[in-house]
């Protein structure tokens, strides 16, 4: 059996595509204290689509556990899917992102329950990392949703029908552009716009440009102090002292 | 919106504040972190220069990585050597207390928790893996967090959370003979699907729920994930006080006791509490579940015939299509008589003292059949030593199976506990996903302990109801 490392590398030239390089790309936010970290606002999210079609699609499914023994998530981009991509000699199983027409995809769209299973922000690190920058689909199972907002990733919804249109379109013009307005919960494809749910929350995280809670939530320290102080279980020595 | 459940209640004395986002600010009453899902977080913590806020409220372990036989350090490989070192140190800089190894306090996140009395009612408790939703059984609000939620914890003590539904599930009546609490999961998740419970709280209730003790409850909690809901929780009552009382934190403060006890009453759902949906099953109906697909919510009752995807409602039909060609079962059969290769006796849903003595039970006097390679892995040192002092662990290995350390193990395999090829596995854990446990062709069969070992004599998937009496000279 190859080593993972011998694998991954197989990818690479499989796929054709570097994920090292889309890792250089991703949104970092590194600053030198939290008071001041720069949120980019999301309200905009254009790209070539890649369907991935199927129900219940877990998380074990986007990036397999065996990827995860590492400290930090460069890199992850190459493994998703993996066990969709590649079987067991590693050639190369038919799996969209395998196919040379959608190496540039950037919005996955996908069906029902997408992301279900595990809380390892590993799925939408891999996700992002190998190039998707958003995601239309039926549904989200729920921690997957906020692992995505967490990076800035929207997770917008519709309806059985509408994904399966939207995914026989893109079938057929990998090359077209979705342009997913996050504030006004539209998708625009070949022309037609039509209309999606974007999670409230999300939508106004996203938009505004606070989908980075750190240091908004930071800012409350006092409260916090406080709702701390008025819990019966909480111990004074448990609660910092004011800075 | 519910009214006067204890996840309104819990949830209003935790709340800091409302954000900008619509989103409320939770104060997080305890914060579990492991090896695989928080040493990312600690590195955007020092990117951005802070520390941690509530390093009292934070425990650690680890479990995910670990391996289940030779232990001694360094680990033999090298990534999982690298994960407990990194983890290592992110505790000691921070200081939070850990529970490692040697110090025989080590096991599966959700097992040692609740041992220590780190879990307790009306907490909120939160951890970098979905199976949090297990603390709930004590009455605690938890569930699971992504690593960018983990760092947003360290940094803060909080975390930005949108308020939920609460979905009642009233489960009256008596569990038979061979049916266990993993079963009525199995059952639920069967019924209101894997994404049922998506925008919900689940509230686990009835004479059931009530009569299990709490390690049943855990169960039940701890796959509330696995229906897509992100937390499930049981009110606390005299059987939650009885475990509580035992444990470290309230032998070492037993006066704390008697000071928390009217919080934990007066968080208890109402009487009259509102709930957004009510579910009710019936326990004296169910019989031992076992999974014939790819998702937990996959399940047949043992003599029950596996479904044909046509009947099944349009958009489960072709996930079950594939499920049936992964698992090689044709619908109309039963499960019954299901060839076994390996039984996983083990997992924060199943690896708890009475999962592994109604297990050792079956065993005792019978043998694992030849074909199978079985292992145990018990949840935690404590339930190692104890189910070792009890003999259980000889019970085990006169049978044939393998007796191993605490450790999340083959549930996920991420250590050297895998499935090789199509193997096929009669597992106490909670997810049959494609690849769940190592190989991505293997196969993994969901059902309670007892059911576990009967797989594990018989080396084919068999109703524990059925085994023949031991004979004994």
């Amino acid at each position: 059996m190859r080593s993972e490392a011998e694998r991954s590398e197989s990818s690479e030239q499989a796929s054709g595509r570097t994920p090292a390089s889309r890792d250089a790309e991703v949104r970092e936010i590194r600053t030198d204290g939290g008071d001041d970290v720069e949120i980019p606002e999301v309200d905009y999210v254009s790209g070539s689509g890649v369907p991935i079609r199927g129900n219940d699609i877990d998380t074990d499914q986007i990036i397999p556990a065996r990827f995860m023994k590492v400290v930090t998530f460069d890199g992850l981009g190459e493994f998703a899917f993996f066990d969709l991509r590649f079987d067991e000699n590693d050639d190369l199983k038919d799996h969209p992102f395998n196919e040379e027409r959608f190496q540039d995809s950037s919005v996955m769209v996908v069906n029902a329950n997408f992301g279900c299973g595990s809380s390892r922000e590993h799925a939408p690190q891999a996700l992002m990392r190998w190039g998707i920058d958003a995601l239309i689909g039926e549904s989200f199972a729920e921690i997957f949703a906020g692992n995505c907002l967490a990076l800035g990733i929207p997770t917008v919804t519709a309806d059985s029908e509408t994904i399966e249109e939207l995914q026989e379109w893109v079938d057929a013009n990998p090359d077209g552009e979705l342009e997913i307005d996050v504030e006004a919960e539209t998708v625009t494809y070949g022309g037609e716009t039509i209309d999606v749910t974007v999670d409230e929350a999300q939508r106004k995280a996203l938009v505004e440009g606070v989908w980075d809670t750190t240091a908004l939530m930071k800012a409350n320290a006092g409260e916090v102090r406080k709702t701390a102080e008025e819990l019966p279980y909480v111990e004074e020595s448990a609660i910092p002292e004011a800075e | 919106m519910s009214e006067g459940t204890l996840y309104d209640k819990v949830w209003d004395r935790h709340k800091v504040t409302t954000l900008p986002t619509g989103q409320d600010q939770l104060f997080v009453g305890l914060h579990l972190i492991h090896e695989v899902t928080s040493p990312q977080a600690f590195g955007m913590l020092r990117e951005r220069d802070l520390e941690v806020a509530y390093p009292e409220l934070t425990h650690a372990t680890v479990d995910h990585i670990v391996p289940t036989s030779d232990q001694s350090r360094p680990y033999d490989e090298d990534a999982a050597e690298e994960m407990m070192s990194e983890l290592e140190e992110n505790v000691r800089e921070a200081g939070i207390d850990f529970s490692d190894p040697t110090s025989g306090d080590q096991g599966i996140v959700h097992v040692i928790g609740p041992e220590q009395g780190l879990t307790q009612p009306g907490k909120t408790i939160v951890c970098g893996d979905s199976h949090t939703s297990t603390h709930g059984a004590f009455g605690a609000l938890a569930f699971g967090i992504g690593t960018s939620q983990i760092r947003d914890v360290l940094a803060t003590g909080t975390l930005a959370f949108e308020k939920q539904k609460v979905r009642k599930i009233e489960v009256d009546g008596e569990l038979g003979e061979g049916v266990e609490a993993k079963d009525v999961i199995l059952e639920i998740i069967r019924r209101l699907g894997t994404e049922g419970g998506v925008g919900y709280v689940y509230e686990y209730a009835g004479s059931a729920i009530e009569s299990l003790g709490m390690e049943g409850r855990m169960s039940i909690c701890n796959m509330s994930i696995e229906g897509g809901a992100r937390a499930g929780y049981v009110n606390p009552d005299e059987t939650t006080y009885e475990w509580l009382k035992e444990t470290d934190y309230f032998q070492e403060n037993p006066e704390k006791f008697d000071e928390l006890k009217p919080y934990w009453e007066s968080i208890r759902s109402d009487s009259d509490a509102e709930y957004d949906d009510v579910v009710t099953i019936d326990a004296d109906e169910l019989e031992p579940v076992v999974t014939w697909g790819t998702t937990p919510g996959q399940g047949i009752g043992i003599t029950e015939p596996i479904p044909a995807p046509e009947e099944l409602p349009e958009d489960k039909q072709d996930t079950a299509r594939r499920a049936q060609e992964h698992m090689r079962v044709e619908p109309g059969e039963t499960m019954e008589g299901y060839e076994i290769d390996v039984t996983f006796l083990g997992s924060c849903t199943n690896a708890r003292l009475p999962d592994l003595r109604r297990a050792a039970e079956i065993v005792e006097g019978r043998q694992v059949h030849d074909d199978v390679r079985a292992l145990v892995v018990p949840g935690s040192q404590r339930v190692q030593r104890t189910a070792e002092e009890e003999g259980l662990k000889d019970v085990f290995e006169e049978a044939g199976f393998e007796w191993r350390n605490a450790g999340c193990s083959m549930c996920l395999g991420m250590n050297e506990d895998q499935l090789e090829g199509d193997e096929a596995c009669a597992s106490s854990s909670n997810r049959n996903f494609v690849g769940r446990q190592g190989s991505k062709d293997g196969r993994t069969i969901l059902m309670n302990p007892q059911m576990v070992a009967a797989a594990a004599i018989e080396g084919e998937v068999t109703d524990v109801r059925d085994l023949k009496e031991v004979t004994t000279v």
